[in-house]
């Protein structure tokens, strides 16, 4: 075997077994990285695949979250019947804001993108159309319901979260290399030669923005049952920073890297809580060195390879 | 056959803040040809080039592909119709492997989107084998195939202009156009050039060259155009061209030793 095959042999056992070793509180912060992983891979496809320097990602998760806990406390529709609901309003907000600075640049981008989240957050806070709840946000949601079964506890969540996790790497890996997935990569080296490929750039941001608030959305289904409670406070553009931090620290533009910033990310201060004081130092200075060592990311994408035995095993049959 | 040209310019005209890059500038490109655009450096080219990709936008003037108007369309849009380029200063996806890069051309050709990618349907994934095949005989036309795995920014610069030849020609060009294509090559890659860019005609594919190298656009153009300062100074075949005293004055210099082997 591979060590890349051992290692994920080992990692997904790990996470298989975890919650019969460890109390609620852990688990609870599994499931926190759980939810940054799948945001994070969200924001990947925006950020890593297609380069665009986008730091409003908490914006899309918090129309996800808030379509889902408003239509289950108006309506009480069940939560998880709201996910793909959640996701479409989550893209199509992407949509609607990102088409008109899709043509921006790195910089401009990320500066636009900030301005994204604080006006959703804002607009949270200010109870827009007289449904977010205003700062206190919205309560009593609904617990989520599957085949029968209240999702309740820490280790109920814990599987929901990770079986998303899992579906969301086993779906991305498939983007990754497609059609699709290569056309971001063009655009993000060069979209000029892209253009002049016959790549049309401006439609691919576009969907890598939709997609990317899909997915962010759906988590937010997640999210909000898990809190039963979601309020403002949740979508403030440091939730952006940790996002674009998981990418970038962990290596943009690939699954494994983005997986392993989350659990470093949002795991290793909680490891460290006697450190709490010092984490921002800690946390700056870590990305300082990595910025100097591994500008990359800790792992960042290894090169693409192609199964090409297909033509050689024609050739030598039409022979 | 047919009667009307591949391409005809119709009194392009493009400025850059009051220096006229390209000025009212009329010429066709018949179908199966191989025409070269040649003229001193700053003359406005390259302009032309961007101009008829769509990456520039002209002020005044027409190009019609195939009959078609295609000033405002946007260059992707150009490509599909079959128009493929090369650059003069080299811009292959420098970090991704040579059959990466190849594989972008494809992609005009190809269909599938998130959701065939994601369900992995059996046309798409036939659709990704027969890209993939594409590609490797694209390769292996242009000489490369030993280095498909190789990231682009290895290669020689000789082989890095024959990868962006590989890559126009995976988007299925009816229209290529080549800058500088023997630009940073030696002698023998040049005479590879050559033959391979003759070879690209065979297949059908109409070809507009700029080049600064005498010899390689007297040996295979059919016609050329001379730009100057943005004008158009002088069209018509080498032998006439070479003829020229507009042309000689501007461009060619005195006849001197280089022209012997015209
Ligand atoms: N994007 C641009 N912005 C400003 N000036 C340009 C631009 N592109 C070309 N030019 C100018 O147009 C003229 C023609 O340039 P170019 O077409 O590159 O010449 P050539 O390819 O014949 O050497 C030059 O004076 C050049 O400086
Ligand atoms: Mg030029």
């Amino acid at each position: 075997m591979k060590p890349a095959t051992i290692i994920n042999v080992v990692v997904v056992a790990a996470l298989l077994v975890a919650p019969y070793w460890l109390n609620a509180y852990w688990v609870d912060v599994l499931n926190s990285i759980g939810i940054y992983a799948v945001l994070a891979l969200s924001l990947n496809i925006i950020l890593g695949y297609a380069g665009l320097f986008h730091m409003g990602h908490a914006a899309f998760f918090a129309m996800g979250t808030y379509t889902t806990a408003i239509l289950n406390t108006q309506f009480g529709i069940p939560v998880l019947w709201l996910m793909p609901l959640s996701g479409m309003v989550a893209g199509f907000f992407a949509l609607l804001v990102a088409r008109p600075i899709i043509h921006l640049r790195g910089d401009y981008l990320l500066i636009v993108t900030i301005g994204i989240v604080e006006i959703v957050r804002i607009a949270l806070v200010n109870n827009v159309f007289g449904i977010t709840g205003g700062s206190n946000g919205i309560f009593g949601i609904s617990r989520p319901v599957l085949f029968g079964h209240v999702i309740r506890t820490p280790h109920d969540f814990y599987y929901l979260i990770f079986a998303f996790a899992a579906i969301t790497v086993f779906f991305f890996l498939r983007l990754e290399n497609s059609r699709f997935g290569r056309a971001l990569n063009y655009i993000r080296e060069d979209d000029v030669a892209a253009e002049g490929s016959g790549i049309d750039a401006a439609h691919y941001k576009l969907v890598a923005f939709v997609l990317g608030a899909f997915w962010a959305g759906m988590a937010g289904t997640i999210f909000a049952a898990k809190m039963t409670i979601v309020s403002p406070q949740s979508f403030t553009f440091w939730e952006s920073v940790v996002m674009f931090t998981i990418v970038i620290l962990g290596g943009s533009g690939n699954i494994r890297g983005v997986l392993l910033g989350a659990f470093l990310i949002v795991g290793l201060p909680e490891v460290f809580r006697e450190f709490a004081g010092a984490r921002m130092l800690i946390f700056g200075a870590a990305m300082i060195l990595m910025m100097i060592f591994r500008p990359k990311g800790i792992l960042p994408p290894p090169p693409r390879t192609f199964n090409l035995d297909f033509l050689s095993s024609a050739r030598g049959g039409g022979k | 056959m047919n009667a009307s040209p591949l391409l005809r310019l119709t009194s392009l005209t493009k400025s850059f803040g009051g220096v006229m890059a390209v000025n009212q500038v009329s010429f066709d490109v018949d179908h199966g040809s191989i025409v070269g655009l040649i003229g001193p450096n700053g003359a406005g080219k390259t302009t032309v080039f961007n101009l008829i990709t769509g990456n520039y936008r002209p002020d005044s003037g027409e190009i019609l592909f195939d009959g078609k108007n295609i000033v405002n369309m946007r260059t992707n849009r150009i490509v599909t119709l079959g128009i493929a380029r090369t650059f003069q200063t080299i811009r292959l996806f420098q970090n991704m492997s040579a059959l990466e890069n190849v594989l972008a051309g494809c992609h005009c050709r190809m269909r599938s989107g998130v959701i065939g990618a994601m369900l992995r349907l059996p046309w798409q994934k036939r659709e990704e084998r027969e890209a993939l095949e594409i590609a490797v005989h694209e390769l292996e036309f242009v000489g490369l195939r030993a280095h498909l795995d190789q990231a682009a920014r290895n290669l020689s610069y000789g082989n890095q202009r024959l990868l962006e030849i590989a890559r126009a020609l995976a988007t299925k060009p009816r229209f290529l156009i080549l800058d500088e294509p023997a630009g940073g090559m030696n002698d023998y890659e040049t005479q590879v050039l050559v033959d391979l860019i003759i070879q690209i005609r065979d297949r059908g594919v109409t070809v507009l060259l700029i080049e600064h190298d005498m010899n390689l656009v007297m040996k295979i153009c059919e016609k050329l155009v001379v730009l100057e300062y943005g004008l158009m100074i002088a069209q018509g075949t080498p032998a006439e061209i070479q003829k020229d005293q507009r042309v000689i004055d501007a461009y060619l210099g005195a006849p001197d030793e280089d022209d012997e082997d015209f």
